[in-house]
């Protein structure tokens, strides 16, 4: 369980798209240098049809596929699988530096309700994220998609979910709370679209939690309804809106910020295996 | 008759027929309107609850704009012995479906069908609680 936090340093202060995938048919984890070289050939393929990607086209993709041996939740999840692609420009000298360009990680945290259910030749990495531009994602994914005959979804975030996380995190411990618990309200059926941003201490939202949450540990609907109707009826009573009539996009606080199309960027290494665990389950649900 | 709230004003009390079917709407992208209906439920006679009233759940094509756990809104079916439908008025043919469907409820309801009251709405609803 216990994340070496050098290795995935990476995974943190990043806005990660998110995806869900279906189980991967006959993947191996010893052929990782193989699927690295294959998806480099396919990428340089994509490329002379014209196809990829930018106006770089001097520059060769590198394929680097590894495993995260210490990325997963119970014994029963497998490993997670990182994949980076980097750019070298041909022109400039042998030992020039790699430049990162795009990376994608595939992931699962506790996804035992996944992986039970599934024959022999399949690998649950239900998780997907990507960092870098959405041509690599598609190009990624198309070939991951053809190898190992799975479906990428994006995976959205609906309103109920999101108020979820901004409860459990807000309600966490942290030795400096140092960034507001902020929610983005997109409020609909106007002419103009107008976004409301409710930010609050981080203090007062984690009093606020401990005072609603009954049973440490556990979290049930109606604690976060409780808490979420608190937060509506303090800003009604100030500004006389509604925010429970309109449509929450976006939460942020010091643990991890998510956003309704998909996004999430995961800010402390502690609470990492926590956000991830939610983020499979999530993903689960979209497969199922 | 369309109303946002209840109770309704009092001022046209005299004018206002006879009252066959009340249908709440609860928009799921919305949690204030299930908040609204809530409200408004303690303004409705005892008598309404054999049979002659109604939720509609509508918003339910988009599962990730979800502001409203739909158990919740079973619970308040339950609770209160009425049907709870689910729509997606964006959809035309579900939108026309569901129409057809109010449009029976409330023929039954208004006595215009022979030998259905709308006390069977209720003892539907018993027998699938008992299954």
């Amino acid at each position: 369980e216990d994340v070496d936090s050098q290795k995935t340093a990476f995974l943190l202060r990043k806005a990660w798209t998110l995806y869900s995938v279906t189980p991967l048919y006959r993947f191996h984890r010893g052929r990782l240098r193989d699927y690295a070289r294959l998806l480099s050939a396919f990428i340089a393929a994509e490329k002379q049809k014209g196809l990829a990607v930018e106006v770089g086209a001097e520059l060769d993709i590198k394929v680097a596929v590894s495993s995260l041996a210490d990325l997963r939740g119970s014994e029963q999840d497998h490993a997670a699988v990182l994949v980076q692609l980097s750019s070298r420009s041909r022109a400039s000298s042998r030992n020039s530096e790699d430049n990162l360009v795009w990376s994608g990680w595939f992931c699962s945290v506790y996804g035992d309700d996944l992986s039970e259910n599934v024959p022999e030749d399949f690998t649950c990495l239900p998780l997907f994220l990507t960092h870098g531009a959405e041509s690599y994602t598609s190009l990624v994914g198309s070939w991951f998609q053809k190898t190992f005959d799975c479906c990428f979804r994006r995976l959205g975030i609906s309103p109920l979910n999101l108020s979820w996380m901004v409860a459990m995190w807000a309600g966490c411990e942290l030795d400096r709370a140092v960034s507001a618990v902020e929610l983005v309200f997109s409020v609909p059926r106007l002419s103009q679209p107008l976004d409301i941003s409710y930010a609050i201490h981080p203090e007062d939202a984690k009093a606020l939690w401990d005072t609603v949450q009954k049973t440490p540990g556990e979290i049930t609907q109606e604690e976060v309804d409780v808490f979420m109707d608190c937060l509506y009826a303090h800003f009604h009573r100030h500004f006389k809106i509604h925010l429970s009539a309109a449509r929450l996009v976006k939460i942020s606080t010091a643990i991890a910020s998510a956003h309704s199309d998909g996004i999430i960027k995961i800010l402390h290494s502690q609470y990492l295996p926590g956000v991830l665990m939610l983020l499979t389950e999530l993903a689960i649900s979209q497969i199922q | 008759h369309l109303a946002t709230s209840l109770p309704l004003p009092s001022e046209r009390d005299h004018l206002r027929p006879r009252i066959d079917l009340i249908v709440f709407m609860i928009d799921i992208k919305s949690k204030y309107s299930l908040k609204n209906v809530e409200a408004s439920l303690a303004y409705v006679d005892a008598s309404f609850f054999l049979g002659k009233v109604c939720f509609v759940v509508t918003g339910v094509g988009r599962v990730n704009a979800c502001s409203i756990e739909t158990n919740a809104i079973c619970k308040l079916g339950e609770a209160y012995c009425s049907p709870v439908l689910f729509c997606e008025l964006e959809l035309e043919g579900i939108r026309v479906a569901t129409a057809q469907r109010l449009l029976r409820m409330l023929q039954v309801c208004a006595g215009h069908v022979p030998g259905v009251s709308a006390l069977s709405f209720v003892s539907l609803m018993r027998n699938s609680d008992n299954d």
